[in-house]
């Protein structure tokens, strides 16, 4: 979809990104996982990778802070090639990861500890470390729990805790990769609206990897991939038009899409870009009124 | 049925014994251990005993937690007192066949019983009021003189304070695949000792398994998150010696001096 990008404007940019798994065996062929992926994700946006297992979305995510590095081709932050050892940790100080399990993120036994470990790492004057330690817990709620032990709280308040250990490093872009997975739907809403919120004051650049196609809703633009290459990438509303590519794709689409697709094989002829609850029942209603 | 294990476990708090510098409170344990040991009469175990109340009193722990960390050594206790009733010969009080009690293997006994306890209730003093973070923290602190002949001491001062993390984690989870086990027909409760043993083995595969990917995705989130080792690295809290430092060295000094003075006049 041609897409006008501005380069200069590009926290994160890779080209011809190619990537495979080496089998233990030598002799066998190693399945690519990212055949060639180029793109760029621009600062301030809040941009959705959504794909099937296998799709290679949780591979690509991981050559934006170079825990992987490409096989071919390259990864660029703010200009800085992931290749470039001496640059590793400016890399990893810009876009900031939160993962799956919010257990296997948590280093320390006390929260705010723990929300510190990062600008420790980073070697910061203690106030300042203090600082962005406070502003990170009160940007995701957490701020009366600083003192608790982590293994007490629930699955959502340790990913929101998992999520201020990133913030506090103060990354110009979030890459999250499937946030919620593990989480009960009141801790995955909690985590959605932290995202939300981000994306809110426009600061830091959100990457949401994720298979729910409901969290991509609000996305600006929406990545689709499969089978380790780019499928679709256009705003949520353009993508989710194409029903049929999708479900070839092994993806489903938003409970509100899906109905107005199954009308229209009816024999309906509805609006397929209606994404929200509110939008769909409007539509619903000008065609059932018009009959 | 794992929850109770309270082994490393900090209790967060306001009193004074929280606020003390964790280098003040190893190097004070460490003295109080010597002291421990240093006790001989009854005179400096009443005193021995009257400071461990008193720290007790002071840390605000509740008192059924501090009773709950002797439950698990309880056997070894037990094992010790009996071991020391039956051989420590002396004046014989009781005499069954060839078994003999003395008043001195009473008294040895008692005193060995009372000394494991003190010396458990005080070292686990330690963990309940000071978080392992600190902890380790303090421990990186003290040993720092170390790094000079190469020891790796930031290292090992991480490699405890993740493994301490992970414990409650890894307990929940020990949990989990226990009952998963159950319900699936395992039977861990009857059987011989070799049996019994066997059937732990479904237990630690699936456990080890998860470690090792526990162990996997935190390196990875730890270097996402800048970790590069201890090399300029800051810490957010530091550590600071104030008065009320000053004034446990010099309790710490005092018990010290005072038990080594009455033990040398044998009390």
């Amino acid at each position: 979809m041609g897409r006008t990008m501005n380069t200069e404007n590009a926290v994160i940019k890779t080209e011809d990104l190619v990537y495979s798994y080496k089998g233990m065996d030598e002799e066998e062929v190693a399945p690519v996982v990212l055949g060639g992926v180029s793109l760029q994700i621009e600062k301030g946006t809040f941009v959705a990778v959504l794909g099937h297992n296998g799709s290679g979305k949780t591979t690509l995510a991981k050559h934006f802070n170079a825990i992987l590095l490409p096989m071919g081709g390259h990864v660029y932050i703010n200009g800085m090639d992931t290749l470039d050892e001496e640059k590793l940790l400016d890399i990893r100080k810009t876009v900031g990861m939160v993962f799956q399990n919010p257990d296997n993120q948590i280093v320390a036994n006390v929260v705010e500890e723990d929300v510190a470990f990062a600008p420790e790492n980073l070697g910061l004057p203690p106030e300042e470390i203090r600082r962005r330690v406070d502003e990170a817990l009160k940007t995701v709620g957490m701020y009366e729990f600083r003192e608790h032990a982590p293994h007490l709280l629930s699955g959502g308040q340790k990913q929101r805790i998992a999520i201020a250990g990133v913030l506090a490093m103060e990354p110009e872009c979030v890459v999250f990769d499937e946030p919620t997975a593990m989480l009960d739907p009141v801790g995955r809403e909690s985590v959605i609206e932290i995202i939300r919120q981000l994306r809110r004051t426009g600061k830091v650049t959100v990457v949401l990897i994720t298979h729910h196609m409901d969290e991509t809703i609000e996305a600006d633009r929406l990545i689709v991939m499969s089978g380790g290459n780019v499928l679709m990438d256009g705003p949520p509303r353009e993508v989710f038009k194409n029903v049929d590519t999708l479900r070839k794709a092994g993806l489903d689409v938003p409970e509100t899409v899906g109905l107005l697709y199954e009308l229209n094989e009816c024999g309906f002829n509805l609006r397929l870009d209606a994404l929200s609850v509110e939008e769909c029942a409007q539509e619903i209603y000008a065609a059932l009124k018009g009959e | 049925m794992l929850k109770d294990i309270t082994l490393g476990q900090y209790f967060p708090g306001e009193s004074v014994l929280h606020k003390l510098d964790p280098r003040t409170k190893l190097i004070l344990t460490f003295v109080y251990v010597v002291a421990l040991f240093a006790a001989v009469g009854p005179v400096t175990y009443s005193l021995m005993f009257v400071f461990l109340v008193a720290s007790v009193l002071i840390s605000e722990i509740n008192l059924k937690t501090i009773l709950r960390s002797v439950r698990p050594l309880i056997f070894i206790i037990a094992f010790t007192f009996i071991l020391n009733i039956f051989f420590t010969r002396g004046e014989p009080l009781v005499q069954l066949w060839i078994i003999t009690i003395s008043r001195e293997g009473l008294v040895t006994a008692a005193k060995m019983m009372a000394r494991l306890v003190m010396l458990i209730v005080g070292t686990f003093l330690l963990t309940y009021t000071t978080s392992p973070i600190a902890l380790t923290d303090g421990l990186e602190r003290l040993l720092n003189p170390l790094k000079k002949i190469r020891m790796p001491v930031h290292e090992l001062a991480m490699m405890m304070s993740i493994a301490l993390r992970f414990i409650p984690t890894l307990i929940e989870e020990t949990d989990k695949i226990i009952s998963a086990q159950k319900a699936r027909g395992a039977d861990f409760d009857s059987g011989n000792l070799v049996r019994r043993a066997k059937a732990l083995l479904p237990i630690l595969v699936p456990l080890f398994i998860s470690a090792f990917r526990r162990a996997e995705e935190l390196a990875v989130a730890m270097e996402s998150r800048c970790y590069h080792g201890g090399e300029g690295r800051t810490r957010m809290k530091q550590l600071k010696l104030m008065r009320r430092d000053a004034m446990a060295f010099i309790i710490g000094a005092i018990l010290t001096a005072v038990i080594f003075t009455l033990r040398s006049m044998g009390f």
